[in-house]
Parts: structure tokens; sequence; C-alpha cells
């Protein structure tokens, strides 16, 4: 310490100690300063359009407020109507129906064609897959249902015109209940699940060839190596691809408000879409941050399950 | 092939012309590309069609193909505005989170301070929260600052990131410390030790904050259908919404070359940022 001291003697001043913790002192305070000002932005921001919004949200749900007269408490009365309302019932059967099955059928065609895709050997082939079962991702949810709404169009859609031609007759897509559902379905698993895809292309290429050369010497073929090592092998990437499925499979609206707008009947009406339509269409804030806060619960729970599952199921290599 | 047996076993055996056990495999793989880029495949045939005759039935054909429902598209609809619109808000929105995300992972990753883990905790747990349900408020806050109705209220509620955060916290862990320590012995303040050691080599990790805030804000359907009332506002996912259900089915290529126009920025983006994705979704910082 010192000896740096000695070779900079235009700063040598008579107390030799002083200075060096100043200097220390004063770096210090600059990296307080320096930190101070590069979190403001994200702090702050975070804070005025996260937190409060959270706390405010929370805040409203115990409160009947329409915005044009003053806010009414009105206790647990808003998560009773939760319960009671019919419309807002079959919103949550319906969204958890589309969370199973988007999810299973997600996991399931990415993983079936991950598993497929890997085992391809020109590269330039195995890189054209990926980025074709991925392109649907980029698209925006609007331009997709815009798109799948012409094609499957009762009257004049591409699809009932073929099946016309064929003698089959048009199918009621859209304008019957269960098949809505079962489009808007296909429909989002169409577009996102080149994201799961990819996470198992990832998990697969981490999974060592080795294993796999053993277990063929050990006579294990094709299906057995799938199920005895593919499978516990690769279950962390399954556990973060389930709940990334589960968490934006709960938010779905972008389809069904653009294709069906909820209907026929309440068919397809999510919870999300519940939300928008109590808070914009029916001024009932309360009533919508009440549903919020619940959806909120749901998916910490979907969050904290998959740490603990991670902890107790998963193998780690 | 008897030759290239003898000398190259291991390469035979992936380059044999053709086995019978691969068929199904062949055939699954084919028709999940046909279900994928079909519905493309045709969206981008029926743009090229002539705006009158292209109704949503015309069958899949290559003849006759036009720019004029593009034309269109510009003649009917305001498309420089929707453009305008979404380029504005998607590149304010892409810089800026880029840049306050690059801002606030540094420090989360380099710089100690009483109170980082529990502030970092807050910061990831808000990631939980999904947009739908804080939306409400920010609706009240946007109105308060007197911004409803306007770009801003797509803009500067977008802008603060935890997931962004994460990323370059994340990403700025996996350069090496002795390199702040190496500068700070050659008398390099904080702030230039950021400028000049940090910030250029964390441009792999903001590629991937910014194409992903690319991707939200330019598909983004949600916040404007709610923060924006009048047209004039729209960004192109909206827009294109609205001009599906205002114009009957005689303006299907119109409504599709829009839906064209507002993809290919977005193909552009994917295309060149393709390589920063892909290793940084599956690669570590990720998961």
């Amino acid at each position: 310490m010192t000896d740096i001291t000695a070779t900079t003697p235009a700063r040598a001043v008579p107390d030799n100690t002083a200075p060096q913790e100043d200097a220390a002192t004063i770096l210090r305070r600059k990296e307080k300063r320096m930190a101070a000002v590069f979190l403001a932005p994200t702090v702050i921001g975070l804070g005025l359009f996260v937190v409060v919004p959270i706390i405010a949200s929370v805040v409203l749900a115990f409160f009947r407020w329409d915005v044009i007269t003053s806010p009414k408490w009105a206790g647990l009365d808003n998560f009773h109507s939760l319960f009671s309302d019919p419309t807002l019932r079959s919103a949550f059967a319906n969204t958890i129906f589309f969370v199973v099955t988007t999810v299973i059928l997600q996991l399931a065609v990415a993983l079936g064609l991950a598993v497929l895709v890997q085992g391809i050997m020109p590269r330039w082939l195995q890189s054209t897959l990926r980025s074709v079962f991925f392109f649907p991702i980029i698209l925006s949810a609007a331009s997709v249902s815009i798109i799948m709404s012409y094609l499957f169009n009762q009257q004049f859609g591409l699809v009932n015109t073929y099946l016309n031609d064929l003698g089959l007759g048009s199918i009621p897509w859209f304008t019957n209940g269960f098949s809505a559902q079962v489009m808007i379905i296909l429909i989002y698993v169409w577009q996102n699940f080149g994201f799961t895809f990819l996470l198992f292309l990832g998990g697969l290429a981490s999974i060592p060839r080795d294993v796999y050369e053993a277990s063929s010497i050990d006579g294990a073929t094709g299906w057995r190596q799938f199920r005895h090592i593919t499978l516990p092998l690769l279950s962390p990437t399954t556990l973060v691809a389930s709940v990334m499925a589960i968490i934006s499979a709960l938010q779905i609206f972008d389809q069904p408000y653009v294709i069906t707008q909820g209907g026929p009947g309440n068919s397809t009406e999510t919870v999300v879409m519940v939300i928008y339509q109590d808070a914009f269409g029916q001024l009932q804030f309360g009533t919508a941050s009440a549903i919020g806060v619940l959806l909120t619960i749901v998916i910490m729970l979907v969050t904290a399950l998959q740490f603990r599952l991670s902890r107790r199921f998963v193998y780690y290599s | 092939m008897a030759t290239i047996t003898a000398d190259q076993p291991s390469a035979t055996k992936n380059r044999r012309p053709f086995r019978w056990a691969n068929a199904p495999k062949t055939v699954v793989i084919v028709v999940a590309l046909i279900l994928c880029l079909g519905p493309m495949l045709w969206t981008l045939l029926t743009s090229m069609r002539p705006a009158n005759q292209a109704l949503g039935g015309a069958p899949i054909s290559f003849s006759h193909l036009s720019f004029d429902s593009f034309q269109q598209a510009f003649k009917q609809v305001d498309m420089w505005l929707l453009i305008l619109n979404s380029v504005l808000v998607t590149g304010l929105v892409t810089i800026c989170q880029m840049l306050t995300a690059g801002l606030s992972g540094y420090v989360f990753a380099r710089i100690p301070f009483r109170g980082r883990g529990v502030l970092f905790s807050v910061i990831l747990a808000t990631m939980m929260v999904p947009m739908q349900v804080t939306i409400i408020p920010i609706f009240m806050i946007i109105r308060g600052m007197q911004l409803s109705d306007t770009l801003w209220a797509l803009i500067i509620p977008a802008i603060p990131t935890a997931f962004g955060t994460f990323m370059m916290r994340q990403y700025f862990m996996t350069l090496p410390p002795e390199l702040a320590e190496a500068a700070a012995i050659d008398g390099a303040g904080p702030w230039r030790t950021f400028r000049s050691i940090y910030a250029p080599l964390a441009a792999p990790g903001l590629a991937i904050v910014g194409i992903l805030a690319f991707n939200g804000t330019w598909n983004d359907f949600f916040r404007p259908l709610i923060m924006e009332m009048s047209s004039k506002n729209y960004t192109l996912p909206l827009g294109l919404v609205s001009l599906q259900g205002n114009m009957g089915s005689g303006s299907v290529a119109v409504v599709l070359a829009g839906v064209v126009i507002s993809v290919i920025p977005a193909i552009l983006v994917f295309v060149f940022g393709q390589r920063a994705l892909r290793e940084g979704l599956t690669t570590g910082s990720f998961r």
C-alpha cells in the first residue's frame, strides 16, 4: 500500500493512511451512487407499473367500484360472486379445460417431434425444421386468429370448400360449442408448440450419448430406451416446459377474443376475457380485480409446485 | 456404394438411401411440416390474388399472382399509420428495455449493496403476476397521467422489465469478475469499468432481451385493445383485427396482405437474431 503512495509523490500527503482509506470509501461511494442511478429506472418503473398495480388490485378486489361513483367497501362479496356467477363458473371450467388439453398436446407434439428431429442427420435439414416449427411463434396471435378464422369459416373458408367438393358437407368449426373449443385449443397449440419443441431439443442435446450406447449394449432399444433413459433424463426440461406452458395457457385471450368473442354461448369464454369484459365492458372493477387476484394466486401456486417438484422428483445429471 | 461401405462404415449408416424403418418417421415429419407451413403459404398466396376475386374459399393456386391487394391495403386502410405506430411503440420499448435492463442487471450482478438480495427477489416475484391482472390499475395510472389514448400509454408501462433485468443479471454473472479488478488496479472508476469493459461485452445478452422485447411488443394485442380508443393510435395487430371485423368477406385478400406486411419485420428480426436467441434459450441463462 505504502509503495503505491511512494510511486505517486504528487499525491503524497503528510498523513499516510487516511487518504488511502478515503480513496477506497470514495470509490465505494461512487459505486453506490452509480448503482442507485442504474437501478432507478427499473425500480421506479416496476414499482409504479407492477408493484403499485398489484397492491391496488388486491385492495380493489374488496370494493365495489364503477369509476363514476366513489368506491364502496364490499368485503368478500366480489369473491362470493366469483363462485356464484354462472358465466364466470363456465369461464373457469373452460380455462381449466384449455390449460389441461393444450399443455398435454403441446408437450406431446413438441417432445415427439424433438425426438424425431434430433435423429435427423444432415445438419441443414435439422436447422430448417427447427426454424419452420418455431416460425408460428413470431406471428402475432391476432394474425394467426385472423388467418384461421378465414381458413375455417363455415360459409367461404378453404377447408369447408374442399370438404364440400369431397361431398362431406361443411363443418361448423366455430359455430358449435364443442368444436369451437377444440379449434381454439388446436390453433393455440399450432402457434405455441415450437417454443416447447426448442426447449426439448436443447434438453435432448444435453443427454450424454454414451448412456444410449451403454443401454443398447444391454439390449435396450426404441421404446425402452425412450421410456427408461430419455424421459427420466429429460425431466428437468419437461418440468420447466410444462410450467411455462401452464402459465401462458392460463392467460389465453387473443384467440377466443378475435375468433369467437367467447361464443357460441359461453363455450370459449376464458378467465382473462371475463376480467376484460367485467372491467372495461361493464365497469365492475372490483369483481374484475378479484378474478385477477385469484388468477395470480393460481399462477403462484403452479410456480411454487414447480420448485417443490424439481426438488423431489426430477433427476439432475 | 460398396467401396464407401468398406471405407467408412459409420458414414453409411446415416447415408443409406432409404430404410423402410424410417418411413413412418419421415411421414410424421412431412405431415407436421405441411400442417405448419400450409396456413402460412395459403395466407401468402391469397394475399397475392387480385383483391376482387379472392374469396376465402379460393383454392391454393400459383397463377395470377399480383400485388393488387397490397396496393388496396395501403389505399383502403391507413396502413402507413398502423406501421408507423407499431414501429414507434416497438422501437422505443425495445431500446428502452435493453437500456434499463442492461443497467439494472449489471448492478445486480456486480455491485453489492445492502438489501440487494431482497430487492432482486421482489423483482423476480413480479414476473409471476400476469399483465392482464395489473392492467386495470395501470389503466387508472395512465388516465391520471392524462396519457390514455396516446401511444405513450403503450410505451411507458412496457419499459420496466423484470424479465430483462433477470436475463441481464444472469448474463453479466457469466463474465469474469477479474476484469473489474484489473480495471480498478489501472485506476478506472466504476463508471469507466462499466462503460469501457462490461458494456461492450453485453451485446449477446442485450440481443436476447431486445428480440424478446420486440416480439412481445410488436405482437401485443391486449394492451392496445385496452389503452387505445381512437383508431389513429392503433398498432398493427389491433388495426388488422378491426379491419377484419369492419370489412366483409370480399376483402379477405386485403386483410391478409396486411397480415403479411405486419409479419415481415418480425421475420427479419427473427432471421438476424435467431442464433443469439437459440443460444440464449437453450443454454444456461434461461434455466
